[in-house]
């Protein structure tokens, strides 16, 4: 890894995301001779899983647990590895000839790829309970960001809701850094451990299995459990002051609460692959979308692969070697190795991603969310940039929209800042359900480039050429 | 039902010809290949001007204006419509001169609604725009509608009147037979009726080659990008005499920049494809004209799919070689306005043979004797 050369006008590889798959990819890449840039939209290498893994104040390594530190492992082979790794880049747009626009320290610029790979990985599901939107409520993805950054806990009084390892995690975390939890609200739904059984062989020769059995036993010895929560609101005046939850014996409690961390799960995210216009499709049983792509990561997209999370989820283990599997099949397209080679090298990675994946059926089972928690009641807020609820959107099928596409020109639903991460899942089932029909045949937003907002002065700062310049002229 | 009359395009032309037509007595079918207004008329910038257009289009277009006046009254809804003028600026006084120039010549015509502003008053109609223009054309009553509701509105108001609407429906042929014209549809599905109306956009010249009427039609896709919201400083819609430029702030703070500078269309795939450098193009030109947008987050671009002539009017009229065959089409970048007048003219021509508004210049024979 080189200190901040100057970026070039075209790179054999381009990676998009310094998570596992992302840092593996492009390590392995550079490694076999490849001209390889690594774009990190974050100050340091690590992705979300192992955020902050070369700077985080927090030195005491039980706290986070040895799964995170193996960031490092990460990291180091990355470093020596040749590839030019640029932080604090946001990646903007990838046009379908790869064509990629970046803005690095304020400045954007557009150079080309022969090979791209999106290691964009996951963002969490959407959460939308009635008062979802007030001061005080957070999701345990964002608490984790502030753990693993700043060290930075919650305080005041804590409760943690939803479903899903992460939420496990964090609790744990938080019980390791002394922070007091004063509930751990858990929306499982009752029926789900039937469902995942048929899984649990495999589940149980996992290293989640250990691992999992270890996490949930440490948070129970410290923390106020309440399983079975079949409704939540967050209510206040301005802010966050209490939680009306219901559980299993139907009846309804309050609790006190000046944070509340929610958690349903994680999704791939897919709005740089889907703004390329990869193609995509839903997965029933982690009820996402996710990019179409073949066993190398490749998607419908010439010359565009993703690797990771964001090509559907299955962790950060296995995410590190689908992007060597990703790697490999670029350096055989770049004419780098041939498919005997690639096929050779494959071989050991393979293997390890299918031990990386075993448990992951039974987990997809387990923590599959409720559908009260993925298709809110009318009066819920959906997209929280526009204020559109989802009564609105329930309205707008009766009106004769059929998809997102449709509604968002209505409603303005989706079109707000964040291009729907935070209300494109719950949009496509609210309108599957309004219509009767499955959320594959309903699609989601066509989202557009800029992906990443950018200003109006980076725009116009766009280096020209002569080529654009000719381009432009009617 | 055989309906009277087949239109082929469910974009906001072939909708207000839909409704145009019910409003008569008509029974009309419109075969849409994808969605109603899921090309140029859901995505444009939905702009409603009479102000610059092609001399030869001004009749239509402030034929138009009234109907947008009453639009509420025509399809049961506002769209969204809101009347703060538009405007269009000069840089220079070599500018201001051609557009005083301008002002004289439709003046002469006979038509008032363009109005030459001085420095001052510029000042006073649009206070952020940038010190160094020097004034420009106003048309006061001009305004923007929303686009994706306005198509879907005149949709509406069409079905109430008895229209039929099929969507995901793709015309692959076109024959006569007797004295009907019979339809085959991608999806095995036949319609037939006397007369056909080509509302087909951006693939209108296909309807047209099948009717051995080839047309240089050329396939545009306009782009366009939206801001983050900002406090309101702008209400008339603007654009520029020197340069390409549409810029509009809506209600809810976001601002749409667009204006003409064209991303790539794949009309057989429905896709387009941004350039980033003609976006930034755009972007320079709002920099230098309206300082409190340089540090504004663009949050989205986009781009639509729609037809071009050569010579930057469309083609309204009846088909010069087939019998019972209406076209409309070819209105890239200054369609909307015109949708609820154009529908009007082709029911006309339907039903009486006739219209009293001057549409010889949009007559498709113009691009016959040019090939010859």
């Amino acid at each position: 890894m080189s200190a901040a050369p100057p970026l070039k006008d075209a790179y054999e590889l381009v990676v998009i995301g310094a998570g596992p798959a992302g840092l593996a990819a492009a390590a392995l890449a550079a490694t076999l001779g490849i001209d390889t840039v690594l774009f990190d939209e974050q100050p340091g290498p690590g992705g979300q899983i192992y955020r902050a893994i070369s700077e985080t104040p927090l030195r005491e390594r039980r706290v986070l647990g040895e799964d995170y530190w193996h960031g490092s492992a990460l990291v180091e082979p990355f470093r020596t590895s040749g590839a030019q790794y640029v932080p604090g880049a946001s990646v903007w747009s990838v046009s379908r000839a790869r064509e990629i626009g970046v803005s690095v320290g304020g400045a954007a610029r557009l150079l080309q790829a022969r090979h791209v790979i999106l290691a964009t990985g996951a963002l969490e599901r959407p959460c939308p309970i009635p008062g979802w939107t007030l001061p005080g409520v957070m999701t345990v993805g964002a608490a984790q960001i502030l753990l693993k950054s700043s060290a930075l806990a919650a305080s005041g009084e804590v409760v943690l809701a939803g479903s899903g390892p992460l939420l496990w995690l964090l609790a744990a975390q938080y019980v390791r850094a002394g922070v007091a939890i004063s509930a751990f609200l858990d929306t499982t739904p009752r029926g789900n451990l039937q469902a995942a059984l048929p899984h649990l062989p495999a589940f149980l020769a996992s290293a989640y299995f250990r691992k999992g059995l270890r996490l949930v036993r440490e948070v129970k010895r410290r923390v106020r459990i309440v399983r079975n929560v079949a409704a939540l609101a967050a209510r206040g005046e301005g802010r966050l002051e209490a939680i009306v939850y219901r559980a299993a014996d139907g009846v309804e409690r309050q609790l006190a609460a000046e944070i509340l961390l929610l958690h349903q799960g994680v999704v791939p995210n897919v709005n740089l692959a889907n703004a390329i216009g990869c193609a995509h499709v839903w997965d029933e049983r982690q009820l996402a979308f996710k990019p179409a792509v073949d066993e190398w990561g490749m998607s419908s997209i010439d010359g565009v692969a993703i690797a990771g999370d964001g090509a559907g989820i299955s962790g950060a283990e296995a995410a590190e070697h689908r992007g060597r599997l990703a790697a490999l099949d670029a350096a055989e397209r770049l004419g780098r190795i041939d498919r005997v080679r690639r096929d050779r090298d494959a071989a050991p990675h393979r293997t390890s991603l299918r031990r990386a994946e075993r448990g992951r059926a039974f987990l997809d089972a387990l923590y599959r969310p409720a559908k009260a928690f993925r298709i809110p009641h009318d009066d819920v807020v959906v997209c929280r940039c526009e204020e559109v609820t989802a009564r609105q959107v329930r309205e707008s099928v009766e009106l004769g929209c059929t998809g997102p596409n449709q509604m968002k020109a209505f409603l303005r639903c989706g079109m707000g800042p964040c291009q729907g991460r935070l209300c494109g899942l719950t949009v496509t089932e609210l309108i599957a359900e309004a219509r009767g029909v499955a959320p594959g045949e309903v699609g989601y937003y066509r989202l557009r480039p800029p992906i990443k907002p950018i200003t109006l002065e980076e725009l116009a700062g766009l280096p020209k050429t002569a080529a654009a310049v000719a381009a432009v002229e009617r | 039902m055989r309906p009277d009359v087949l239109v082929i395009g469910g974009g906001l032309h072939g909708c207000s010809t839909a409704l145009h037509l019910a409003r008569r007595g008509v029974k009309v079918t419109v075969l849409e290949k994808d969605h109603v207004a899921r090309h140029a008329s859901g995505v444009n910038a939905g702009g409603v001007r009479r102000l610059g257009r092609h001399l030869a289009e001004i009749p239509l277009s402030v034929a138009s204006m009234e109907l947008w006046h009453g639009i509420e009254a025509l399809v049961d809804d506002d769209c969204g419509f809101e009347c703060h003028g538009q405007v269009k600026l000069a840089e220079s006084e070599a500018e201001y001169e051609l557009l005083r120039r301008r002002v004289a010549e439709v003046a002469a015509l006979g038509f008032g609604h363009e109005e030459l502003v001085g420095r001052a008053e510029l000042r006073a109609i649009l206070p952020a725009v940038s010190e160094h223009c020097v004034g420009g054309i106003v048309a006061r009553t001009d305004g923007a509608a929303n686009p994706y509701r306005t198509t879907m509105a005149f949709k509406r108001k069409a079905e109430k009147l008895g229209a039929v609407i099929v969507e995901g429906c793709r015309v692959v042929s076109l024959a006569r037979d007797g004295a009907a014209w019979r339809v085959g549809t991608d999806r095995g599905e036949r319609f037939a009726a006397p007369v056909v109306v080509n509302c087909a956009g951006a693939w209108a010249d296909r309807i047209a080659g099948m009717l051995g009427e080839p047309v240089p039609l050329e396939v545009w896709a306009l782009m366009l990008m939206i801001s983050a919201r900002l406090p309101p400083f702008i209400k008339p819609v603007v654009g520029a005499q020197g340069r390409p430029l549409s810029f509009k702030q809506f209600t809810n703070g976001t601002v749409l920049i667009g204006g003409g500078y064209k991303g790539k269309a794949e009309r057989d795939s429905n896709q387009t494809e941004l350039d980033f450098n003609g976006l930034a193009e755009s972007a320079r030109t709002v920099w230098e004209l309206f300082p409190a947008m340089r540090g504004a987050d663009i949050v989205r671009a986009w781009a639509g799919i729609e037809a071009r002539m050569p010579d930057d009017i469309p083609v309204i009229g009846p088909s010069s070689t087939a019998e019972g065959v209406f076209h409309a089409f070819g209105f890239c970048g200054h369609g909307f306005q015109l949708g609820p007048i154009v529908g009007a003219v082709i029911a006309e021509l339907v039903t009486t043979g006739a219209t009293n508004l001057p549409i010889q210049p949009f007559r498709i024979e113009r691009f016959k004797r040019a090939q010859s």
